[in-house]
């Protein structure tokens, strides 16, 4: 319960900066798409798994800043490949186990993984990713698992 | 134009470049997966260059608030949308290319 309520307060927090009009029609059309949504969620179980908890904010700062430097360095190999006229790919599927644990955890590795390009999370699924990357080298730090052991100092088995 | 004003145009510049260069790579990779690596540069460098080079200009005022909440936003679902889409094609037995024999552990099986 006390999830939903701070999941409603961050939905109307967030109607309220987007949209800035403070009339009648536009409040109406907020709170309806609030229930709706609060709707989805309970619909969607968000409540009873834990979704992401703002506490672990903090203790992503330091790999939030790592992570950003690995996407620039990724997006400038990517974008190199892509413009080269014999484009000079690798394709590998690698698995792998990572240590974390926790669902958040594992949550964050994958979407993490995704977002740097090079490298995509093709299946999640009890513990063992499958990641789908475009160059031998890209698939050689997945199997390394740094990301996946700065993910796991941070947050441990949340 | 002010220094300020060259650093957007610069910024904006760049993010249009990643974006352009996403664009190329969908179009030139050989299957889903790889063309899914090429958009990723249109999700992250390009987005974020652009958003960036925005918010100079908007300066310290809810405007650059509501920017970088879009740009956490789009952090957040771009990857998950993503992963959305590469899961739905392998379990609908969708297989990789260019998988050179012995590169994988699962390269043959069906998930």
């Amino acid at each position: 319960m006390g999830r939903l309520l701070i999941l409603a307060i961050g939905l109307a927090a967030a109607w309220l900066v987007w949209s800035g009009l403070f009339k009648p029609l536009i409040f109406g059309l907020g709170a309806l798409s609030l229930v709706l949504v609060l709707w989805l969620a309970i619909r969607m179980k968000v409540t009873r798994y834990g979704s992401f908890s703002l506490d672990l904010a903090p203790r992503l700062l330091g790999f939030w800043a790592w992570l950003l430097k690995e996407i620039v360095k990724s997006n400038l190999t990517v974008a190199r490949i892509v413009l080269s006229p014999r484009m000079n790919i690798s394709p590998r599927m690698v698995t792998v186990e990572p240590p974390t644990r926790g669902l958040q955890g594992q949550a964050i590795l994958a979407n993490s993984i995704t977002l740097t390009p090079g490298t995509v999370t093709v299946d999640a699924h009890d513990g063992t990713f499958k990641v789908h990357c475009l160059t031998e080298e890209g698939a050689a730090d997945i199997e390394r698992g740094e990301m996946a052991r700065r993910i796991h100092k941070a947050v441990g088995d949340r | 134009m002010n220094w300020l004003d060259w650093l957007t145009a610069l910024m904006v510049s760049a993010g249009g470049f990643f974006v352009f260069v996403g664009g190329v790579g969908a179009v030139r990779m050989p299957d889903l997966y790889t063309r899914m690596h090429a958009t990723s540069l249109t999700d992250t460098l390009g987005s974020l260059l652009i958003l960036v080079g925005l918010m100079l200009q908007s300066g310290f005022t809810l405007i650059t608030l509501k920017i970088v909440l879009v740009a956490a936003f789009l952090l957040v679902t771009g990857p998950t949308a993503a992963y959305a889409l590469a899961n739905a094609a392998f379990l609908g037995g969708q297989l990789p290319e260019g998988l050179q024999d012995g590169a994988s552990d699962d390269g043959e099986t069906q998930p």
